[in-house]
């Protein structure tokens, strides 16, 4: 396959950035989008060039890591895979392709595709945790049975990846998918329930301190998260914000 | 040659743990205040230290590479979780979670040690429940199980195919907690380039961030090191591609020792290669070995033919299927262990039968799986006339059920349906047995510096079963060190905050620099990754699935070339003082290229085969591994000295009190 690439470059936080284009040649169907970038890089060092920096792991949908904005679509045309998963026989010979980084204000870029996701780990901080402490002295883990269809839907919640696809997906750079898949993860279990009026509250002000957008039910989180998180988590992180806000004390 | 202590407590086996906690010494409250330590690593073992430190009161900065903590390698753990629960009363018990995780390693794990993880497993489920992890539940609202290799009961834990993930993310939680709290200070895209020794004490490190691109110093009263395994020294592996030796090389190079590097785990299950530009492997979980039959073709002109595309593996009728576990071991089938099983495929591909281009590949076939499921399913629905067509379709449905995701990876990736057609396998690098040597308190042969998770070598022996990694790493975070720590840091309640402007930090910043100045001014032709995919091959083809002497001493006369090679000839674009992904990567590989070579001479060294270890020279007349316990019962822990090839060899003699030796016998 032969490709014409239109890729994000921006050497720092303060340069302004620019679409620079890029041939590539001999690319193979069963080559990931990631060993595309790697092998676009290596002819980039051989040349003396500075390679695209990108952010990538695991390379196996789960880390998170990965990041790009393909075709202006998060991790691109393919759904439910992330970008590392996402392989060339997607593509045709002779297409061209944009690449992107996250955008929005409260990621910043670093470089290039790279961007800064540190206000997840804020969020997080915030409330994203049951207080209990590491002792191993707890109730034996059979001791509160869950029902199984509130531990499965915990369970879809708590697949998020942290990726940040949802936000990059909204007009609004909307946190709520990735704010709402922690808080109904742990509404929905008893261990979580106990602090679940606080933990709404703390996660969403701090959602909103760190410069995400509000939710316009547009969807298109929903639609571009590669592990498929359902809309059904805002809504009911909705719910236990109302619940919060009117029994808080 | 020195005797190590591994410092076992004395008494019977069954309270060594719980007695020596009782006399074990602790820090009060109000000192653990002013106690600082350092935690290298973020995964399940590095998280979970930080998280149980912290909330005990002491001061922990935490460093990791990556961009959060919560994108650490254990996340991508699939399978389970092992735990002596015996919720199943199916005859679990400590002692035999104990005694399978020492018969699976080959008899070249501590007691002591092995002994303590199975008792504290039990914890690991109840603390991790109580933290939010959603493990799968049966209808009566209880935890469900599942079984895995190598044991005869159900102790497995899991939540679908992603149980690493949610254990790292409860983990991440906790640690999440008391970053809030001020508790933890968090470094993310940070590297530990050194580590600080201080009048014989390890006091800290350097580490290099990875935006800035400039050094840092840290201090500590203690150092853990939970950086991972090694694996990637194999560039094509199933760990991350930022997954590296470098934190647990440094304090090697500053006197720790490393234990038994050339004990790997290659894992029978993963994708294979499918070309040059390959980056990475992908594992497919051992638990489809339940439902799937390994086989190759009986003739070696349908092998070629299905090689070449003119024939399909679903022309081949069953009695020209090679079904070779079932041939060989026939009790255990395709349930063998790890090790046998990546052993045989490669023994079958190496013969020429192998299925895909590349001729290194097996089926892993589930139709067989997929029709008994659905007879079943067409009975229970009293559907006695079904066609052969509706029994594979709720034959299908049940197999979705049980491994829908794996299937749906499976597909991404090659582009076939494993429903449809069987699925291609090789066996992938997958974990490290080996790794820092550590006493019973963790602590490595540095004072204060420590080593958990699968950074350390202490409890697989020569190969780990299915679903005790996420077990170890997580008991020595949540449960051992928490505790082996404070009788270390019960000395350094009057020492004080320690200055980073000790002679002995200004030193080691210099060394990191003039390490990285060299690096950047070779400026040489080829890149980082040339050289690294190179050192992979080697290590791969000789010091791999199975090793002999020539190779051996081959490989380690090609990895002292490449090393040389690479000193000269690498291309680092870009500067020092930023975000520099190539340099990153450097530092990596130029600890790799002597990591390689250590390996080389300790698996030359060991003339036995055992666990993942197979010498050619050591085999029955079968051609099955042949331990040798009369000459090899022992631990080799590696010093430093300048030349991996001349490190000096510290043997620590495994004394086996309750269990006996015999042979692994799988026939």
């Amino acid at each position: 396959m032969k490709l014409t690439l239109k890729i994000w470059r921006q050497s720092g936080p303060n340069d302004k950035g620019q679409i620079v284009t890029y041939p590539i040649d001999n690319i193979e169907g069963d080559m990931s989008f990631l060993d595309m970038m790697d092998v676009l890089n290596e002819e980039l060092i051989v040349k003396g060039d500075d390679p695209v920096a990108f952010d990538h792991d695991c390379r196996e949908g789960i880390c998170g890591m990965c990041s790009l904005f393909i075709n202006g679509e998060a991790h691109g045309p393919d759904r439910a895979v992330t970008t590392c998963q996402l392989h060339m026989r997607k593509f045709s010979d002779g297409e061209t392709i944009y690449i992107e980084p996250w955008r929005a204000k409260a990621f910043p870029v670093i470089k290039d595709l790279v961007v800064d996701r540190s206000a997840f780990d804020r969020v997080m901080s915030a409330g994203g945790f049951v207080s209990v402490n590491t002792s191993g002295n707890t109730v034996d883990a059979n001791a509160i049975p869950i029902s199984k269809i509130d531990a499965d839907k915990a369970f879809e919640a708590a697949t998020c990846i942290g990726c940040g696809a949802c936000v990059a997906s909204c007009v609004n750079a909307s946190a709520m998918l990735f704010v709402s898949a922690k808080v109904s993860q742990l509404a929905l279990l008893p261990q979580g329930k106990v602090e679940a009026t606080e933990r709404v509250l703390n996660m969403v002000r701090t959602m909103d301190e760190e410069g995400f957008g509000n939710c316009t039910n547009t969807g298109a989180c929903a639609v571009e998260c590669p592990k498929e998180i359902s809309l059904d988590n805002i809504a009911r992180m909705n719910r236990e914000y109302f619940k919060a806000m009117l029994t808080s004390e | 040659m020195s005797i190590l202590d591994s410092k076992i407590p004395s008494g019977a086996l069954s309270t060594k743990w719980s007695s020596y906690k009782d006399h074990i010494r602790l820090v009060n409250p109000a000192n653990k205040r002013n106690i600082d330590i350092i935690v290298v690593g973020t995964g399940l073992a590095g998280g979970s230290a930080s998280a149980a430190l912290a909330e005990l009161g002491y001061n922990v900065h935490t460093f990791c590479f990556q961009d959060s903590p919560r994108r650490a390698h254990s996340i991508a753990a699939q399978g389970g979780i092992n735990a002596a629960k015996n919720y199943q009363g199916d005859g679990d018990s400590v002692f035999r979670l104990f005694y399978d995780t020492i018969k699976g390693g080959d008899y070249r794990a501590r007691e002591g040690n092995v002994y303590r993880l199975a008792e504290v497993s039990a914890s690991i489920i109840d603390q991790c429940v109580a933290q939010g992890v959603p493990f799968a539940r049966e209808y009566g609202g209880l935890l469900d199980n599942r079984s895995f290799g190598g044991s005869q009961v159900s102790r497995t834990f899991y939540a679908k195919g992603q149980t690493g993930q949610q254990l790292l993310l409860g983990a991440y939680s906790a640690m999440s907690r008391q970053i809030g709290k001020g508790k933890i200070k968090l470094y993310k895209r940070h590297e530990m380039l050194d580590l600080v020794i201080v009048d014989g004490k390890a006091r800290g490190i350097i580490a290099r961030n990875l935006v800035t691109g400039s050094l840092e110093r840290f201090s500590g009263h203690a150092v853990v090191i939970a950086s991972g395994g090694y694996g990637n020294v194999f560039y094509l592996s199933t760990n991350a591609m930022g997954s590296n030796v470098t934190a647990a090389w440094k304090v090697h190079k500053k006197g720790a020792f490393f234990a038994n590097p050339c004990y790997t785990q290659i894992h029978p299950t993963c994708i294979p290669v499918s070309g040059d530009h390959q980056s990475k492997l992908t594992l497919m979980s051992e638990s489809l070995r339940n439902d799937g039959r390994i086989w190759v073709p009986k003739n070696l002109e349908d092998s070629k033919a299905i090689r070449e595309g003119r024939m399909k593996p679903t022309d081949i009728t069953d009695e020209n299927k090679d079904f070779f576990l079932e041939r060989r071991y026939p009790a255990f089938g395709n349930l063998v262990p790890r090790d046998v099983a990546s052993r045989a495929a490669k023994e079958r591909c190496d013969a020429g039968f192998g299925v895909n281009a590349t001729g290194e590949a097996v089926y892993l076939d589930f139709a067989s799986a997929i029709e008994r499921y659905g007879r079943e399913k067409a009975k229970i629905s009293h559907n006695e006339n079904a066609s052969i067509e509706e029994i594979m379709a709720l034959g299908t449905e049940v197999v979705k059920a049980k491994y829908g995701n794996l299937f749906q990876m499976y597909y991404k990736i090659v582009d076939q349906d494993p429903y449809k057609t069987p699925m291609m396998i090789y066996p992938a690098v997958h974990y490290t047995m080996g790794g820092i040597w550590v006493d019973y308190n963790l602590m490595t042969t540095i004072t204060g510096c420590y080593a958990t998770g699968e950074a350390n070598f202490s409890d697989h022996g020569a190969n780990r079963l299915g679903a005790s990694a996420l077990m170890q790493g997580l008991a020595d975070g949540y449960f051992v060190l928490p505790y082996t720590i404070a009788d270390y840091l019960a000395d350094e309640i009057r020492t004080g905050k320690i200055s980073t402007d000790l002679p002995e930090f200004i030193q080691a910043e210099a060394d990191v620099k003039a390490g990285i100045d060299r690096l950047m001014n070779i400026k040489g032709t080829k890149s980082v990754d040339y050289f690294h995919k190179r050192l992979g091959k080697i290590i791969w083809d000789k010091v791999g699935m199975s090793r002999d002497e020539a190779g051996l001493k081959w490989a380690i006369d090609e990895v002292q070339k490449l090393r040389a090679e690479f000193y000269s000839d690498v291309r680092i674009p870009g500067t020092v003082e930023s975000f520099n992904p190539e340099l990153d990567k450097a530092n990596r590989v130029c600890d790799f290229l002597e990591l390689g070579e250590l390996m080389a001479v300790d698996a030359l060294n060991r003339t036995e085969s055992c666990g993942g270890h197979f010498r050619e020279e050591s085999q029955t007349e079968e051609g099955e591994a042949k331990r040798n316990d009369k000459d090899f019962a022992y631990v080799a822990a590696w010093e430093y000295t300048g030349k991996p090839s001349e490190a000096i060899l510290h043997k620590e003699q495994l004394v086996f009190e309750e269990i006996k030796l015999v042979e692994r016998n799988y026939k």
